[in-house]
């Protein structure tokens, strides 16, 4: 390890891990004041082409409370065939399997570099991916037929023999039944009536055992068909469910002039969740909410169905005028939970010009690792090329997700994990923190408790899951840091900070307090701490600043900042903007006003938009057409440089941003003013001169002016 | 010795006349009673000794059914009853006086047997006071009497009977028998002539004429009856000594007989012949097994064998038949004689009867009875004679004419036996058949009597008074012992409505205030003048009293029953509609009744006084119009509204719910697929044929589609929708498990035109048989079921009808759960009632829901056990809907009748969101309603739908005095939203007379609609009062009405005079059916639901319902030709020919009756099989056959099924078959297994009531 940067990505690469020290402090009190919390970022699902799974189980630790895998950093005596846990120190026996083992016969799990591992697990039958689409069909017509087709393109991605289901929702709920022939059946909830688990599945006809019991007749294949009716292989119905899709009327009842169609999100994700609670338990399963409003009736309603009475605004929230905020927010939560306890999933793909309650059901996709998508139309290629989006494959050809995933988080006895943050919901296991289901993500702060020593700490994260290939797996990824004295290593220290990671750590942080704190107060928390460049950015952004959002698109922002890697996370953070001209190849520039100019093409990257702005004379040639000339060829070029980069950006990412094709004083283009710096405001506009570059319209502090009041405070705090 | 005549028809119009207007008292002369009536005056008196005695053996059968109480007064009765036979058989020769004299010969014969003991009767009274009356009571006996008196009247038996048992046998069997046997009886009648004749010629001597005479006169004047019972006994004996044969054979001889007895007529011939050649043939064979036979057959078995039993046993009937007996066996011995078995049996019965009489009347009895024996056949011939005198005309003609046939029928069909039974029966029955011919002849026979004892009494009731007199002479001793009531001798419901038909012959108009309508049995054209037509409104009385007191005094009901959109025939135009523009139609202002021809307008026709209230209100400008010197407006004719007595008005939005005009309604059809229905077919049934209905739907222009828009629901546990929406290639079905909450999972798509989603339609209906197929569910829920219909019709905003087919108790968890509460244990307890009323107030809420929305629900139910109907009916009765219910529904054998009613109900016009009120002139007001509705107050009914067949009984109480000059109107409005979502009133208006005379209200009445009224009263009485109590309430007023009548009007006469005012005679004959309907007296087989849906059923009944429904009609089908019907025949057993096949409607059934020894000719022509044993009586239509006979009898019957709402199913009752208990529970004027009183005995305990009254 040549350097730290190096060190650093190489372990990235390895194994999705980003510590914000590289070196551990060995006590508490010295821990604290680094300010940056000794914390780490981890994706446990990490792509690993070259790392073939294993085909056998890992090794455990037999202490009852440690029950550590087996790893590269036990000590093993080859002899006795023992190893000893790094974590509580207990020393194992071998199984049998293991006899044949020596110093030059050593399995995978403990060389060096396997440090991540994936282990296929055999146990039980492997259960079949689940799909239950969640259908609203309050939608205008043109929206709902483009939700139609894009739901029925997705049958033919989805494995075979995945079980998918169908539930529509208006004003009634509707749980359709796929298995009967002909007539197409649909079990049918009122949309204001909140229903208990249990009574969903006797509605349904689900509470098999209590009939059956009483008939004496085996359980087993009742329940088969029974759970048959409504979650069937997608081979077998692919013909009937797309017909079915195909006949989805719009939601027959008739709205009154001046309201807003009755929804009843809330229901129908009950009955969802309900449904599969009762039927699949703790099996990898997927509910794919497709909303195009707010929930306007029943439990979970986040604004009535007058349209006089506006959608919550963080105005509102505010002033606490936001009546059904708190009891629509308790109600998702509680699904939320039920969910994640089950191993469910829960995706909302929201497209509406106005708001659709992302506020309250964040917690849905939040604490399931579900995704949130939020566009304007279903009828938008957003949405259309993110939903297929979720359906890619990997190198593998199975989906880039996994179900009911597991995370255990054990730690040397140095450490304690104090939290996470990420798509995840604890389980309240004792001495670890657990993460739920997941696709991608999660991170992980472990806050070191007692005592430090020189040596080693380590961490060793276990995150049982469910293969997309129905596979059980557990990738255990074990890690170790040295421990430094702060007094007199200190220069150590400093060097093995990452200040990219401990960056998006430390919005991260920021984030999970602004949502659960008052906004000022965490931002002058942020401006407390240590703060570098990237947290001028940080306090402009969507994730801090609710002023010009609706607490949706905070809700939609926030969501996805969390969940993101760390190269991603910073592009949120300070987007990225480059610069095309005739005068180069394209180059980065300055996120500035300074860095408008006529002659060239920007393109922003805020990994939720992508930006391409045409400065004033490039827009004005591009519209006289010289890119059509022969002659003028390289203008042509320089027209599509961006285009051709923003196509990449877009076909990788997920969700996909929206792309905005723009220029200079195009309306679009307040998606480019309000990121950039505000070095030039109507304010300072004379003292900039014009030719430089473009003045913003705004109130906001620059970052020149940022940074001089940064300097005065650090200063002045620092003495 | 109180004679209790009933006075027969006072007013005896010629024969068939039956005056209306007059006060007729029908003069029951019947001996019977009068000996009955005696009898309890006997029986406190010193004379119940030998009455009881005989009475005993009457009692047991006869009485024990009645009443616990009664048994002594039955006692009595049952003596008295056979007196009352020999009454009828009297009444017989009353007739046959008049017309007898002429007709004599010929009718003789047919008399002679009813003359017998009728003739007798007369005869014997005249001459003979006291003899006569026994020898009436014999005859009856003979007939029936012979083997047993009192079995006479109800036994056909008796004529088989006769000979073997004189009594029970020689009624019946023996009778038949006697005809089967022709060859036999040729002979053996021509010994038990020759014995008989001694007897006869005794009995002849002085009775028997009279006998013969008196039988039938028996029948239909009591008066005279009473002394021909007492003849006739003699006669009968004599029937039945050698008469059973003789008394059917005179029935079938009555020509020969009569011949004969002309011949050697006087006396004696006449009875031995008529016998002789009736019952020579037939006695001989038929005595022998008939005898037994028949006892067993017998319903009345018990009568008999108490009679055979008791009067022979006892020492009375020791008496008796020491006297008599001898005399009788004597009489019967010579007949018997001839026919061995015959002998045989004879003896015994013989003696009883005899017995009888003879103590009491030793001397006179024996002749009696013996005379009678021959009477029987004198009755016939016999009667003519004496009758020639007096009733002749009457009698001979009706007798002769039915008679006449028979007659001539008989004696070749003695030996056949089929044919000869109607004659056989007249004859044979004496009585009985005396009655069926008779019943003509009956009641021209009370007009006889009229005539004979006219001279005496010369009052309306002359007959009554003069039959009285000489009946209380005659009758006393002689009569008392033997004598049952004759049933001829008793009003005839037949009677009536032939008599009625025969009045009619040019159409009822109703401009006439006041003036009564023919009877529903009849059937004539109506033209409206100015009040309803009778289709439309029936009111109880026609003349109101005037006073609350006299109201209250005559205890007559005052109602009215009516049937606001009523179907009328198509020769009769249907209400105009008159369209008073945006104004809405012109109404007082005061009491917002409509305009209608009662409204005076004065002021050169600028105002108009209200007829209701009085009130003056001004005339819109647009309405005026100048009155002509009358004080008319001169365009009253061009305005329905002011000449007619119904029409319709267009209503403007003001009269419309929610001031929006309605949409049009729309049918619901929800369908139970539980395991139950699916496997009983009936969910492919249903599917199969909503196919085609559903091009039927109702619509008021047949050019048009209809714009009724359908929707359809299927449910077990849990209901399932079907999205039917035209564009949709495949129904879609919604399954909402969510019962306890119900709601409708979807609009549009749910309520289709049919048009537009035929084949989406038909496609559903074509599966959801097959998606169900396999289903084990066999709980269902019923609340939800309906919340779901309300539910759609309300997110729909119409009305409509919802068409539930359900099949089982809902006990699935939901509201509305009920459970089964059956408990047979309850039945006849203070906590009967409990049952009728619904078990939880859930579905009392929801119909009160249903009404609001205009929300009606017709109920088909399917049920293989107890599904509570008085609860799951509550809905559709509040809301105006019905109730079917096909236990143990068969696909294959209830198919046609579900179906039929299924289109039937979908088809008919309905009128929905209806809202009917009653207004009436000041000094009476509505009070009371009763029907299929709901009401949120006292005045306004409502009723969520309305049908073509639904009827509201309205009653009336005075709160001020009438006056006779402006008599009472009331005008019924109903407001309804039509088929095509029109929202229309429609009027009726009607005024009746007011009177200060209870005379006045006694001569105009309608007893039928009184009944329709009394038996819903009842009905609606045993939700709060012990069954037993209602049914004594009932009782009492029927006593009051009638001892009011007594009292009031009724000249004075003998207390032990039974005397029934023209209008109401069959009062108490109806009103006995509805004390026995499985209602009111369940039988051990009738479950509590047929009892919860019969009772609902009636609640909406109008008044020919009720009359068919209590009174079934029963037609002789062994001749018909032309087009003109036969002629019904009593519902009794004792009308059935076993040679014959006969016909019964009851409104919901059909029966087929095959008697045993049918002719194979008419099997053949029906059932296309030469045997009686190879019909197959599991059929429910007839076979097709290519015959005048079959063709004319199958379009009888669809004739029939196309007058009733309900479609009858056809059952073939083979006689003797077990399905023939079911057949005989109709058969009204017999005693019922479950113990109702027969007509016989009820109409002496009515006596006896009133007499109480009276007294």
């Amino acid at each position: 390890m040549s350097t730290y940067q190096e060190f650093i990505q190489q372990n990235e690469d390895r194994d999705g891990v980003r510590f914000s020290w590289n070196l551990w402090p060995s006590s508490r009190l010295e821990a604290t004041r680094l300010v940056v919390p000794v914390s780490c970022l981890f994706t446990p699902l990490k792509e690993r082409p070259d790392l073939p799974p294993v085909q056998y189980e890992p090794v455990l630790c037999s202490r009852a409370n440690c029950k550590a895998v087996l790893n590269p950093l036990c000590q093993v005596d080859f002899r006795a065939k023992i190893w000893a846990c790094n974590f509580c120190f207990q020393r194992n026996p071998f199984p049998p399997s293991y006899a044949g083992i020596s110093e030059a016969n050593q399995p995978a799990e403990l060389m060096p570099q396997f440090s991540t591992i994936e282990y296929i697990v055999q146990r039980g039958t492997p259960a079949p991916l689940i799909f239950l689409y969640v259908v609203d069909t309050c939608l205008e017509e043109e929206d709902l037929q483009a939700l139609k087709e894009s739901l029925q393109m997705s049958l033919s991605l989805l494995p075979p023999n995945a079980l998918v289901g169908l539930i529509t929702f208006g004003r009634m709920v509707q749980v359709h039944e796929l298995s009967c022939e002909g007539i197409a059946k649909s079990y049918v909830f009122r949309g204001t009536k909140d229903l208990s688990a249990k009574q969903i599945q006797e509605m349904l006809g689900l509470s098999k055992p209590m009939a059956s019991g009483q008939q004496g007749r085996p359980v087993a294949p009742q329940d088969a068909s029974a759970f048959c009716r409504f979650l069937q292989p997608v081979h077998r119905v692919d013909m009937n469910l797309t017909d079915l899709l195909g006949e989805l009327q719009r939601d027959p009842w008739p709205v009154p002039q001046g309201k807003r169609p009755l929804r009843s999100t809330g229901v129908a994700l009950s009955v969802a969740v309900g449904l599969l609670e009762g039927t699949f338990p703790n099996t990898g399963a997927r509910v794919m909410l497709f909303i195009g409003g707010p929930p306007t009736q029943g439990p979970g309603m986040v604004v009535g169905d007058e349209l006089k009475t506006p959608i919550r605004s963080w105005h509102d929230i505010q002033k606490d005028n936001a009546r059904h905020l708190k009891k629509a927010t308790k109600y998702y939560e509680a699904l939320a939970n039920r969910s994640a306890v089950n191993g469910h999933s829960i995706d909302i793909y929201a497209c509406a010009l106005d708001q659709t309650g992302l506020l309250e059901m964040k917690c849905l996709s939040n604490l399931t690792g579900g995704h949130i998508v939020m566009g304007d139309s279903f009828n938008t290629s957003l949405f259309k090329q993110t939903f297929q989006r979720v359906f890619s494959k990997d190198y593998n050809g199975d989906f880039r997700m996994a179900f009911g995933g597991v995370l255990e988080v054990k730690t040397s006895r140095e450490l304690k994990v104090c939290g996470a943050i990420g798509p995840c919901v604890s389980l309240n296991a004792k001495g670890s923190s657990v993460s739920e289901n997941v696709s991608e993500r999660t991170f992980n702060i472990n806050h070191n408790a007692p005592v430090p020593q020189g040596g080693r700490g380590a961490v060793q994260f276990v995150t049982q899951y469910q293969h997309s290939n129905t596979q059980r797996r557990i990738r255990v990824t074990t890690i170790a840091r040295n421990w430094a004295d702060a007094q007199s290593q200190i220069q150590h220290i400093e060097s093995s900070f990452d200040q990219e990671a401990a960056a998006v750590l430390m919005a991260r942080l920021g984030v999970f307090r602004a949502e659960s704190e008052e906004g000022p107060d965490v931002l002058r928390w942020l401006d407390r701490q240590l703060i570098r460049l990237f947290m001028f950015h940080m306090r402009r952004s969507p994730f801090l600043q609710v002023f010009n959002n609706s607490p949706d698109e905070s809700s939609y922002y926030r969501h996805h900042f969390v969940r993101q890697d760390l190269t991603q996370s910073l592009i949120m953070i300070q987007p990225i903007l480059y610069s095309y001209s005739f005068y180069g190849p394209p180059e980065p520039v300055l996120l500035d006003s300074s860095s408008i100019l006529p002659d060239r093409i920007l393109l922003m990257d805020t990994f939720f938009q992508l930006v391409i702005f045409h400065g004033e004379t490039i827009a004005q040639w591009r519209k006289a057409g010289y890119q059509e000339m022969a002659e003028y060829e390289n203008f042509k070029q320089l027209l599509q440089a961006p285009l051709d980069d923003a196509q990449e950006i877009l076909q990788t990412r997920f969700p996909m941003p929206r792309y905005v094709d723009t220029e200079h004083g195009g309306s679009q283009a307040r998606f480019l003013l309000s990121k950039v710096n505000p070095s030039q405001t109507h304010n300072n506009l004379y003292a900039w001169g014009q030719e430089t570059g473009a003045p913003i319209l705004t109130d906001d502090v620059s970052l020149q002016v940022f940074m001089d009041h940064l300097k005065k405070l650090a200063v002045s705090s620092s003495a | 010795m109180s004679v209790c005549e009933t006075e027969g028809l006072v007013k005896h119009r010629p024969l068939g006349s039956s005056t209306r207007t007059a006060d007729t008292l029908t003069l029951l002369s019947y001996p019977g009673f009068r000996d009955e009536l005696k009898m309890n005056v006997n029986q406190h008196t010193p004379l119940a000794a030998p009455y009881g005695q005989p009475q005993p053996g009457y009692v047991q059968p006869g009485y024990a059914p009645l009443d616990g109480g009664y048994p002594t007064s039955y006692m009595p009765y049952h003596g008295p009853a056979p007196a009352y036979q020999h009454g009828a058989p009297q009444q017989g020769p009353a007739r046959g006086p008049p017309s007898s004299a002429p007709p004599p010969v010929a009718t003789g014969q047919p008399y002679n047997q009813y003359n017998q003991s009728q003739g007798d009767m007369q005869n014997g009274p005249p001459p003979m006071t006291q003899e006569p009356p026994r020898p009436a009571a014999s005859q009856p006996y003979n007939s029936g009497a012979a083997t047993l008196p009192g079995h006479q009247p109800s036994y056909p038996q008796h004529y088989g009977h006769p000979s073997t048992m004189q009594q029970v046998t020689n009624q019946m069997t023996g009778m038949q028998i006697n005809s089967g046997p022709p060859t036999a009886a040729g002979p053996g009648y021509a010994p038990p002539y020759s014995s008989q004749p001694p007897v006869s010629s005794a009995y002849s001597a002085a009775p028997p004429p009279s006998y013969t005479q008196a039988p039938p006169p028996a029948v239909s004047s009591g008066s005279v009856q009473m002394a021909p019972p007492s003849v006739p006994p003699a006669s009968q004996q004599q029937y039945y000594g050698g008469p059973p044969p003789q008394a059917f054979n005179p029935s079938l001889p009555p020509t020969t007989s009569q011949q004969q007895f002309t011949s050697a007529p006087p006396t004696s011939c006449q009875q031995p012949l008529p016998p002789s050649s009736y019952s020579s043939p037939m006695p001989p064979p038929s005595q022998a097994p008939p005898p037994l036979v028949s006892q067993p057959q017998q319903p009345f078995p018990p009568p008999q064998p108490a009679y055979s039993s008791a009067p022979p046993p006892p020492d009375s009937q020791a008496a008796f038949t020491s006297g008599p007996p001898p005399g009788a066996q004597v009489s019967f011995p010579p007949r018997a004689p001839p026919p061995s078995s015959l002998a045989g049996s004879f003896p015994p019965p013989g003696p009883p009867p005899s017995s009888a009489p003879s103590s009491q009347y030793p001397g006179s009895i024996s002749p009696h009875q013996r005379p009678l024996p021959s009477h029987p056949s004198p009755y016939h011939s016999g009667p003519p004679p004496p009758r020639a005198q007096m009733p002749p005309t009457s009698m001979a003609q009706s007798n002769h004419l039915p008679p006449g046939p028979q007659g001539q029928q008989q004696p070749p069909l003695q030996p056949g036996m089929s044919a000869g039974y109607p004659a056989q029966q007249n004859g044979a029955f004496g009585q009985v058949r005396g009655p069926q011919p008779g019943y003509a002849g009956p009641y021209p026979g009370q007009p006889n009597y009229g005539a004979p004892a006219p001279a005496a009494p010369a009052q309306k009731r002359l007959d009554p008074d003069a039959i009285p007199s000489p009946q209380s002479s005659d009758m006393p001793a002689v009569q008392k012992s033997r004598h049952r009531i004759d049933p001829d001798a008793i009003p005839s419901p037949i009677q009536v409505i032939e008599d009625d038909k025969a009045k009619v012959n040019e159409p009822f108009t109703t401009g006439v205030r006041g003036q009564a309508p023919p009877l529903v049995t009849t059937s004539f054209q109506v033209k409206d003048q100015g009040n309803a037509s009778p289709r439309f409104v029936r009111c109880t009385a026609y003349n109101m009293p005037c006073t609350s007191d006299m109201a209250k005094q005559s205890q007559v009901p005052l109602a009215a029953v009516i049937k606001p959109l009523a179907t009328l025939p198509p020769d009769e135009a249907p209400p105009y509609l008159v369209d008073h523009g945006e104004s809405g139609p012109i109404r007082c202002n005061r009491c917002k009744a409509y305009m209608c021809p009662y409204m005076q307008f004065i002021e050169g026709g600028r105002r108009f006084q209200c007829a209701f209230c009085s009130c003056v209100t001004e005339v819109p400008p647009h309405y005026f119009q100048h009155l002509d010197h009358t004080g008319k407006r001169v365009d009253c004719y061009e305005r329905p509204e002011l000449s007619l007595g119904s029409y319709e008005f267009l209503a403007t939005v003001d009269y419309c719910k929610n001031n929006k005009l309605p949409q049009p309604p729309a049918f619901i059809f929800l369908i139970d697929v539980s395991y139950n229905a699916v496997k009983s077919g009936l969910v492919s049934i249903v599917c199969q044929e909503l196919k085609i209905l559903l091009d039927n739907l109702p619509r008021e222009n047949p050019e048009a589609d209809s714009v009724v828009r359908v929707g359809f629901v299927t449910y077990n546990k849990v209901l399932h929708f079907y999205n039917v929406k035209a564009s949709l290639a495949q129904p879609q079905m919604l399954v909402v498990s969510d019962v306890a909450d119900m709601f409708v999972p979807l609009l549009d798509g749910f309520l289709v035109n049919v048009a537009e989603s035929r084949l989406v339609i038909e496609s559903l209906l074509d599966q959801i048989p097959e998606m169900f197929a396999d289903t084990r569910e066999t709980e269902t829920v019923f609340g939800p079921v309906i919340q779901a219909g309300l539910e759609a019709l309300k997110a729909a905003d119409c009305a409509g009808k919802l068409f539930v087919f359900h099949t089982s108790l809902p006990i699935a968890e939901a509201p509305g759960k009920l459970k089964n509460r059956e408990d047979k244990k309850l039945v006849g307890t203070d906590k009967e009632k409990s049952l009728f009323q619904p078990q939880v107030s859930f579905y009392n809420t929801l119909a009160k829901e249903c009404v609001a929305q205009g929300c009606c629900v017709d109920l088909f139910l399917f049920p293989n056990q107890y599904v509570d109907i008085a609860t799951l009916g509550v809905v559709p009765v509040s809301t105006g809907g019905s109730v079917y219910k096909y236990t143990y529904f068969q696909a294959q054998s209830d198919q046609e009748r579900f179906l039929n009613d299924l289109r039937r109900d979908v088809q008919k016009p309905v009128g929905f969101d209806a809202v009917m009120r009653v207004r009436t002139s000041t000094g009476i007001r509505a009070t009371d309603f009763y029907g299929s509705f709901f009401m949120s107050n006292t005045t306004d009914v409502e009723l969520a739908g309305l049908d073509c067949d639904k009827a509201v009984t309205v009653e009336f109480k005075h709160d001020d005095k009438l006056s006779e000059e402006t008599g009472a109107l009331m005008q019924c409005a109903v407001l309804y939203t039509t088929c095509s979502g029109q929202r229309r009133l429609r009027v009726h208006n009607m005024a009746v007379n007011c009177c200060s005379q209870l005379a006045d209200l006694y001569r105009n009445c309608e007893t039928d609609t009184i009944i329709n009224f009394l038996s819903k009263y009842a009905l609606r009485g045993i939700l709060n009062n012990h069954t037993k109590a209602v049914r004594d309430t009932l009782i009492n007023q029927c006593a009051q009405i009638l001892a009011c009548y007594r009292k009031n009007c009724a000249s004075p006469s003998s207390a032990g005079q039974l005397i029934l005012p023209e209008c109401m005679k069959l009062l108490p004959v109806y009103l006995n059916c509805v004390l026995k309907s499985d209602v009111l007296l369940p039988g051990a087989d009738i479950s509590l639901d047929d009892r919860a849906y019969l009772r609902q059923l009636i609640s909406c009944m109008d008044v020919s319902d009720t009359h068919v429904f209590f009174y079934p009609r029963l037609l002789p089908l062994m001749k018909l030709e032309g087009d003109s019907l036969p002629v019904a025949v009593r519902a009794s057993e004792e009308r059935l020919s076993k040679g014959g096949v006969y016909l019964m409607e009851t409104g919901l059934h059909l029966f087929l009756w095959v008697g045993a020894s049918v002719q194979q000719e008419l099997l053949l022509n029906i059932f296309g099989t030469p045997s009686f044993s190879q019909i197959d009586s599991a059929m429910t239509n007839l076979p097709v056959l290519d015959n005048p006979f079959s063709k004319r009898l199958r379009e009888l019957i669809d004739s029939f099924r196309a007058q009733r709402s309900r479609y009858m199913k056809l059952m073939v009752v083979k006689q003797e078959d077990r399905a023939e208990l079911v057949f005989k529970h109709f058969l009204v004027e017999d005693k019922s297994s479950s113990g109702g009183a027969s007509y016989v005995d009820f109409l002496c305990h009515m006596h006896k009531e009133i007499r109480q009254l009276l007294s």
